[in-house]
């Protein structure tokens, strides 16, 4: 008899938790059915009328018919919360499309990304980076690297001179000897010298009378040949990728000896041949070479005992040849539209 | 240097290897080839044929029918060249051939009469017109008498015939000839080698009889031969040799001509030949000529000389300046008889120096400028007897008349294989590094694996011990050596200078300017502008070129805003108002009005804003670029780099009176901020322009890269906040440092967080909010001392401005 009462109860009681739309009736129905004064405290009032027997098992059934009930209750509390929360927060919806406030951000200059990359290829391989004047002697530009005042190869680079005996460098490789100088010879000398060079050339797509160069320099006790070949392997692949041929060809600098030009594969058509590359499948990188012993001579160092090698690279070259700049003019000019192109490298 | 192959043919056998291969490996070798240039563009059913018959067109004046036997048969060819003559041997296109720039000859009628193909002139066939000898430049090409008939005529005019470009480098003048060139080939191919033979048949007559030769200065001229060439016949050179000047990109002209052109080429002697009785002496003096001395040279200039040029003299006047030019006087012409051929050898400086003086370069002074061999100077002369008794019928009297005083000695190189090795990482093999040397046919002798070389004097550039480590290294091949990294460790890394220079950077483009790089060389106007107090201090003369390029880059920098300011403009021009830009730079410092040491380069970090940092418009959040914002960029970066800096109010040339702040380190002056006079931004074509320029290396002096750890505070921080009216030109930073002095140890902040004029206030007053914070690091603060501060810093900041606290 009892127990129906209770099942009924049940059924009534769901049917209103499933019916009911907003919080406060449901707080309602709690108190109705489950408060001090609800429904079913009312129908377990009579539990003491029962039989001991039949006590335990009406017992069990309000216990189910409570948890049922208080589950159910707290299930739609949970589910209308929610559909709450959800009301409020479609109110707060904003139009996502507009545009987000801004910070201020900028970045380096393409050359000195160029730079700073190169920079730090070779502080990993345990090279130093000096920096040397821009008005240069003529002794530290031309006559510390082998280049005597007449001789023919001072053609090859037209120098912009203040007075006989002061100009702007013309390359960076006056460092090698001012390098080797400063150097008390007990330890290796390992550098490599960004900086600003100036030559005089009419500015053109492909020429201007300032641009930038590396030099890099290695002193020491046996320093082969294949040590300058595997250097700059190891400094081209890091650079332009592992996929990129090297190719080494003799040249002719009159600081070095032998002497290195070297290029790569071209990555417009892999070596087949292309404008970019004049048809050739290669791309002149740099020059380097087996330092001269009459350098490493003038500079203290006696070229029997010690070896070593340097090469010189064009940042403007390889930034051009990277992203595929058509005219160095870009570089100086500092066009806005030019120089964000390239902030993040 | 061109190359031609088929001249190259004749000495080194090459037909096993393509072109492209040939030109690859010659590259690799150590001479850039540069390019492979075809004489002529491919041109098929092209033949020779012997004009039978040449007859006037019935109705055209200019136009010929001629009957032209082309060996299987005989083609009526209608034909409008001035040259065209019956008996000659020509070029004729049969119909269906197809010419250079794909032009397709047909039968056609002119005026009337059948014309069955085209007689050709080279340009037709394809010869750059600058090469054509002038005798068939407005006409056909006539080919000499002997040519057979009905054979194309690719082969005869060596239209078949590729060249190699050489990029050579200065030291490696022994490839600026045929010959040089051949024994390099043989080298990189390993090949036999074959060279002409040369023998010349005397006459009995001395050639002492007619002319003494004298030089006043052998070093300058230690080697001169005489030859006397007598009967000469001036007419053109033999087909083939013609051919091969127009490959190697000279034209034709004479067989005198062309065979010292010719001998030139192939040996790399340069020659002379004077037509001897124009020289009209039996002397020939070779001295430095007389200041003001006059001479006309080949080209008809008039030179006037100095004692630096050396000429060739008839004992009297000039007739030639020596290495680099003949004179126009005793140039060789058609009625030539008898010539003085000049086999020498002159010093490059002196010919560098004169070409220099000049102006004047030739293929001659080329190559004495970067050294002939002097073991070819006789053998050059002889060659070109030779050559003249072939194809000039000429005759050569006996014992030429020779001053040498030439040193022709071998150099004599001797090198351990072992250094060889360990200079170049390898492991060559004795014996393999004795092939080497055979192949570049040097002479050796070798014992206990050391070589004994005896250099030949063509190559001039081997003197030292690397000199021949090139050699072996080149090849062995470059491709072959290791791959190995140096042994020795070294440590690498970036000094405080650089990291510094790189934190700025990040800094300011963290911030939003971006950085350029600008020219170092300015122009006039620009060295004067914007020159910051503290280089104006140190008094510097303006550095200028000797010789600048132009006027806009001569003078190297004294502040980098006037370029930055140029870029702002350029900018500004292109519809581009959003400008933040920075550079770093260095500016070249010196006192001295002739630079005889090298300038202070002194690094300097500037900027220039214009328009707006940030652009923000809909929530109107834009922040538009004024004198705070970029006094601010320059505030922040100094207290990231931790040093303190105070700005006060300057007058400096060129920018805003009443905007523009000095900035200060202590006492000195380390740059400024503010913006450009609005008169210079309107003659510098800009907007409202604020820029900086800050002294970088006091900051890098100052920087220290190890800030001291103070402890988080532990006790809590009291706040206070207080107005101040005072009148409109006190500055807020002054009453600022003032409760800073006076609030001092407690006072740990002092932040302005209001200024108002206007309602409320009177007209020449304003108020100005500062936020104070107190904080002991060792306890906590009671409100009775904040309280005793506080009044002390109102009493002083009322005494020192008149202010009084706004309630």
């Amino acid at each position: 008899m009892m127990q129906e009462e209770l099942k009924a109860l049940e059924v009534e009681a769901l049917q209103k938790i499933k019916e009911v739309t907003d919080e406060r009736s449901l707080q309602d129905i709690r108190v109705h059915y489950l408060g001090k004064k609800g429904a079913l405290t009312a129908i377990l009032r009579g539990m003491g009328k029962l039989s001991k027997e039949e006590r335990p098992v009406v017992g069990e059934v309000a216990n189910s018919v409570r948890e049922n009930v208080t589950a159910a209750l707290d299930a739609k509390k949970t589910k209308l919360e929610k559909a709450a929360l959800e009301a409020q927060l479609s109110k707060e919806t904003i139009d996502v499309t507009l545009p987000g406030r801004p910070v201020a951000e900028s970045g380096p200059h393409i050359l000195t990304q160029i730079i700073e990359e190169i920079e730090d290829l070779f502080i990993g391989m345990g090279y130093e980076i000096k920096e040397g004047p821009e008005v240069e002697t003529d002794y530290f530009n031309f006559e510390a690297l082998n280049l005597p005042k007449n001789h023919p190869a001072r053609d090859m680079q037209d120098t912009f001179y203040i007075t006989n005996e002061l100009l702007l460098r013309t390359h960076t490789s006056p460092m090698q000897a001012r390098a080797m100088q400063h150097s008390d010879k007990s330890q290796p000398v390992k550098m490599i010298c960004p900086g600003k060079v100036y030559r005089r050339d009419t500015d053109d797509a492909t020429h201007s009378h300032q641009f930038t160069q590396i030099e890099g320099l290695y002193v020491d006790r046996n320093v082969t040949m294949g040590d300058l070949k595997g250097t700059l392997d190891r400094f081209s692949k890091a650079m332009f990728g592992q996929d990129r041929e090297i190719r080494l060809r003799p040249s002719f600098f009159p600081f070095t000896e032998p002497s290195v030009e070297m290029d790569i594969s071209c990555k417009s058509c892999h070596g087949k041949g292309c404008s970019v590359c004049k048809h050739t499948g290669w791309i002149e990188i740099l020059g380097a070479g087996m330092m001269h012993p009459n350098v490493l001579e003038m500079a203290g160092y006696d070229p029997k005992e010690f070896t070593g090698f340097a090469f010189g690279m064009g940042p403007d070259r390889i930034a051009m040849l990277k992203y595929g700049v058509n005219d160095i003019r870009h570089f100086y000019t500092n066009d806005i539209r030019f120089l964000t192109q390239f902030h993040h490298g | 240097m061109f190359v031609s192959l088929n001249w190259l043919k004749q000495y080194v056998d090459i037909s096993d290897i393509t072109t492209e291969d040939l030109a690859e490996k010659v590259t690799k070798s150590g001479i850039e080839v540069d390019g492979i240039h075809h004489i002529a563009e491919k041109s098929t059913n092209v033949v020779t044929g012997y004009v039978q018959s040449c007859e006037k067109h019935p109705d055209a004046d200019k136009l010929n029918i001629c009957q032209v036997d082309v060996g299987d048969e005989t083609l009526q060819i209608v034909c409008g060249a001035p040259n065209i003559a019956a008996k000659q041997t020509v070029a004729v296109a049969k119909p269906g051939a197809v010419l250079p720039g794909n032009f397709k000859i047909k039968k056609a009628k002119l005026r009337g009469v059948e014309s069955s193909g085209m007689i050709c002139s080279l340009q037709e066939l394809g010869i750059e017109a600058q090469y054509v000898p002038k005798e068939y430049e407005t006409g056909i090409f006539v080919f000499p008498e002997e040519t057979a008939i009905g054979e194309p005529v690719e082969s005869f005019l060596n239209l078949d015939d590729a060249v190699l470009e050489f990029d050579l480098t200065p030291n490696r003048a022994d490839c600026l000839n045929m010959i040089g060139v051949a024994y390099e080939v043989a080298a990189i191919l390993d090949k036999p080698l074959n060279l002409p033979e040369v023998s010349v048949s005397w006459e009995d007559q001395e050639t002492s009889e007619l002319v003494q030769v004298k030089i006043e200065d052998t070093k300058l001229n230690p080697y001169y031969a005489a030859f006397i060439v007598e009967n000469i016949e001036v007419k053109e050179a033999p087909l083939w040799m013609r051919n091969r000047l127009i490959a190697m990109g000279i034209r034709p002209i004479n067989n005198v001509v062309d065979i010292t052109n010719y001998v030139l080429l192939e040996y790399g002697q340069p020659l002379h030949a004077f037509d001897f009785d124009l020289v009209n002496s039996d002397e020939i003096l070779i001295r430095r000529a007389q200041e003001n001395e006059k001479l006309t040279t080949l080209d008809q200039q008039e030179r006037e000389l100095n004692t630096d040029n050396l000429v060739i003299t008839n004992g009297k006047e000039p007739i030639a300046l020596a290495g680099v030019m003949g004179g126009h006087d005793t140039e060789v012409n058609e009625n030539t008889k008898r010539i003085l051929l000049e086999a020498a050898y002159f010093d490059g400086f002196s010919i560098r120096k004169t070409v220099k003086q000049t102006g004047l370069r030739s293929e001659a002074s080329t190559r004495y400028e970067k050294g002939i061999d002097p073991s070819r100077v006789y053998a050059a002369g002889l060659r070109a007897c030779q050559l003249l008794e072939q194809y000039a019928n000429a005759t050569i009297l006996k014992n030429p008349v020779i001053v040498d005083e030439l040193n022709t000695d071998e150099h004599v190189l001797k090198i351990d294989a072992h250094e060889v090795n360990r200079r170049l990482g390898t492991n060559i093999s004795t014996e393999e590094m004795g092939k080497i040397f055979t192949k570049l046919r040097f002479a050796f002798d070798v014992a206990n694996d050391e070589f004994t070389i005896h250099i030949p004097t063509r190559r001039g550039d081997i003197t030292i011990f690397e000199d021949i480590l090139e050699e072996v290294a080149r090849l062995f091949g470059y491709d072959h050596l290791p791959y190995t990294l140096p042994k020795g460790t070294a440590k690498g890394g970036l000094t405080e200078r650089q990291r510094l220079k790189r934190y700025t950077k990040h800094f300011l483009e963290g911030a939003g300017l971006a950085e350029t790089i600008t020219y170092s060389l300015i122009d006039d106007a620009q060295i004067k502008q914007f020159i910051s107090p503290d280089v104006q201090k140190q008094q510097p003369h303006p550095i200028s070129l000797a010789l600048p390029m132009t006027e806009e880059h001569k003078y190297l920098r004294l502040s980098l805003l006037p370029e930055l300011l140029s870029v702002a403009a350029y900018n500004e021009a292109r519809n581009i108002h959003d400008i933040a830009l920075y550079e770093m730079g260095a500016v070249f410092i010196s006192k001295e009005s002739t630079l005889t040491t090298q300038p202070k380069e002194s690094l300097r970090l500037s900027g220039v804003l214009a328009g707006h940092l940030i652009q923000h418009p809909w929530q109107q959040a834009s922040v538009k670029i004024d004198f705070y914002v970029a006094k601010g960029i320059v505030e922040s970066l100094f207290r990231y780099l931790d040093i303190e800096v105070t700005f006060v109010q300057a007058e400096i040339d060129q920018m805003h009176p009443g905007r523009t702040a000095a900035i200060k380190i202590g006492d000195d002056y380390v740059g400024y901020v503010g913006q450009v006079h609005p008169f210079d931004q309107k003659q510098l074509d800009l907007k409202e322009t604020y820029v900086f320029d800050i002294d970088f290396e006091k900051v890098l002096e100052l920087y220290d890269r190890v800030p001291q750890f103070n402890s988080i505070p532990k006790y809590p921080s009291i706040s206070r906040d207080i107005a101040f009216i005072v009148n409109s030109d006190v500055h807020a930073g002054d009453i600022r440092d003032v409760i800073k002095s006076e609030g001092a140890p407690l006072v740990k902040s002092v932040d302005i967080f209001d200024v108002y004029e206007g309602e409320h206030l009177e007209d020449n007053q304003k108020s100005i909010a500062y936020h104070l914070l107190y904080q002991d690091p060792e306890r906590t603060l009671t409100d009775d001392e904040v309280e005793a501060s506080y009044e002390k810093i109102i009493a002083k900041v009322n005494e020192q401005f008149g202010a009084y606290v706004r309630s």
